[in-house]
């Protein structure tokens, strides 16, 4: 069944748009990453411009990570004063990643910033995630017990002044690097269209050492708080979300995520991490291809008007 | 018989008052000139018909007639961008603005053109894409670039997305003066006014033009979404925030399993 698309002024199938949401949401809800990075490339595949793609993903992006942070709230596993301190610090970022975004689309090499951050972004992300969990399951495997904890690996972050206590997350730590980090995921996301949640896990697992069971209801939240600002932010400057798009998906991507967080608690920490590395190393290997190969058509048209 | 006379007599003024000797009119009209974009479309298909009047007093032409229809939708500014190799990656380096070129723009026509109108003819009434216009800004000036590779790229592009077109057996004379063409519209056509410019010749040369008009717009609910989107902007985006949070909510609440 077709129907027309009112701001993307497409025709597409619902059916389609409707199973693409029930994937991705499943995905997101799993790992908790809003999965913006995954439904963004879908949407430009089947048509959508690039601008009202980004721009509609990050409503879909708000329900599905708002009905993932209700399933984690009720079971207590997530940090709301860990979120609230990240998106201080994102708040700042995103400002700072507008700002580059309107710049780079100037000068025609936005395309260009975008996939380049997402193949080094993904790619060192993904191996890191990889090469750990893998490391984590093999020793479960030789009988060992699980480290949970790393007492004598903190870095020199950890004594800088500023000291916040996260309870829920059970950590205590600076400030400082809390902030900074919301700054990168808000920069970041900013500027590749991208809530962020699949950098700010790692990040807060491997730098933080947050308990990965917190993290993606935390990680959640932020990403919930940041698309929804984000939803308004672009209705009001570019007049780009389409609502009947943004609905289709949602509608598939909440019932995804309720099915993708039950299963993501049934599954051992180390594999998840090693399912969302390889997942993120795969979207970053697709990206460096398409930089690498020749393009199809050397030419590409952008609408002076438009966003992309 | 005497009807007979009388549509003679009509025939002789008029060429008496609108015409020099041996001009024909041509009459031309759309099967719709308001095109609805509602929930359900994908697409359209207009039909252009028209007709060649001729006066009784002329002799036939020994040459059949030549019809060609150009139709041209809303005009937007354009970038065109070319990629080269850097450093073992694809980057953009090279760019054109093209302004204001048309969004849509077909050419229809009974025969191939170089067969209906001369080169000199052709590039003076801008008849076919090769001989349309497309002003380029090169350094703060407009002008045109003759064997442009960006305004090949330009036509190529919108070519494949269905929307510069030119066809040359799209106008079919039912008769040899009553003549019907089909304008497809895609998909992704944008909405605004758009021109039909029918123009008529014979033996090469240009007898007689018209100029028709049709909109595509917007209506009922997708009209409503684009119309807030535009001018209610934050109340919009508020809206489709809360639509979200209600969605995520009701689907909390749906599968709670506790």
């Amino acid at each position: 069944m077709q129907i027309y698309l009112p701001i993307a002024d497409i025709p597409v199938n619902i059916f389609l748009l409707l199973a693409m949401g029930l994937a991705v949401g499943f995905i997101s809800g799993m790992f908790g990453i809003g999965g913006g990075f995954l439904m963004t490339p879908l949407l430009i595949f089947i048509g959508v411009q690039p601008a009202v793609a980004v721009a509609s993903v990050t409503t879909h992006v708000a329900a599905s990570s708002f009905s993932g942070a209700i399933a984690y709230w009720r079971r207590r596993a997530l940090d709301f004063t860990l979120a609230l301190t990240l998106l201080a610090g994102g708040i700042v970022g995103s400002a700072g990643g507008v700002a580059l975004f309107t710049w780079l689309r100037v000068l025609d090499q936005l395309d260009l910033m975008i996939g380049l951050s997402y193949v080094t972004l993904l790619t060192v992300v993904g191996v890191l995630m990889v090469g750990e969990s893998a490391r984590a399951i093999i020793r479960s495997r030789q009988g060992k017990p699980v480290e949970l904890r790393r007492p004598g690996s903190h870095a020199w972050f950890h004594g800088l002044p500023l000291k916040l206590r996260f309870k829920r997350s059970k950590v205590y730590v600076s400030a400082i690097p809390v902030l900074a980090i919301g700054f990168i995921i808000g920069f970041l996301g900013a500027v590749m269209g991208i809530g962020g949640g699949f950098l700010l896990v790692p990040m807060l697992i491997y730098l933080l050492r947050v308990p990965t069971i917190t993290v993606i209801g935390t990680s959640m939240v932020l990403t919930f708080l940041t698309m929804v600002s984000a939803t308004v932010l672009h209705a009001v400057t570019n007049h780009l979300v389409d609502a009947v798009l943004a609905l289709i998906l949602m509608v598939g991507g909440v019932i995804g995520a309720q099915f993708g967080a039950h299963a993501g608690q049934r599954i051992r920490g180390e594999w998840l991490r090693l399912f969302l590395g390889l997942l993120v190393l795969a979207v970053g290997m697709r990206f460096a291809f398409q930089l690498v190969v020749r393009p199809d058509d050397l030419y590409s048209i952008r609408l002076v008007g438009g966003l992309l | 018989m005497s009807w007979l006379r009388i549509a003679s007599l009509a025939a002789a003024v008029s060429i008496v008052t609108a015409a020099p000797a041996g001009a024909e009119r041509l009459v031309a009209s759309l099967s719709n000139r308001h095109v609805m974009i509602t929930s359900n479309y994908t697409g359209v298909e207009l039909v252009l018909f028209g007709s060649v009047e001729r006066d009784a007093s002329n002799a036939a032409r020994s040459n059949p007639y030549d019809v060609v229809a150009t139709v041209i939708g809303p005009r937007e500014s354009l970038r065109i961008r070319r990629k080269q190799r850097v450093l073992g990656i694809w980057v953009n380096t090279a760019a054109r603005t093209f302004i204001d070129p048309p969004s849509y723009l077909a050419v229809l026509a009974s025969r191939p053109l170089d067969s209906i109108a001369g080169a000199e003819n052709r590039r003076k009434l801008q008849l076919g894409l090769a001989d349309t216009p497309l002003p380029e800004l090169i350094n703060n000036d407009i002008g045109q670039v003759t064997n442009d590779p960006f305004r090949g790229a330009l036509v190529r592009l919108m070519g494949e997305r269905g929307l510069y077109s030119e066809e040359a057996n799209a106008v079919t004379f039912l008769t040899p003066t009553l003549f019907r063409a089909s304008i497809k519209l895609p998909a992704q056509v944008p909405v605004g006014d758009y021109t039909v410019d029918v123009k008529l010749f014979a033996d090469g040369n240009l007898i007689g033009h018209t100029a028709l008009l049709f909109e595509i717009v917007k209506v009922g609910f997708e009209q409503f979404v684009v119309e807030a989107a535009r001018d209610h902007g934050l109340l919009y985006g508020f809206a489709t925030a809360l639509m979200a949070l209600l969605t995520g909510w009701i689907a909390s609440v749906a599968f709670r399993r506790d």
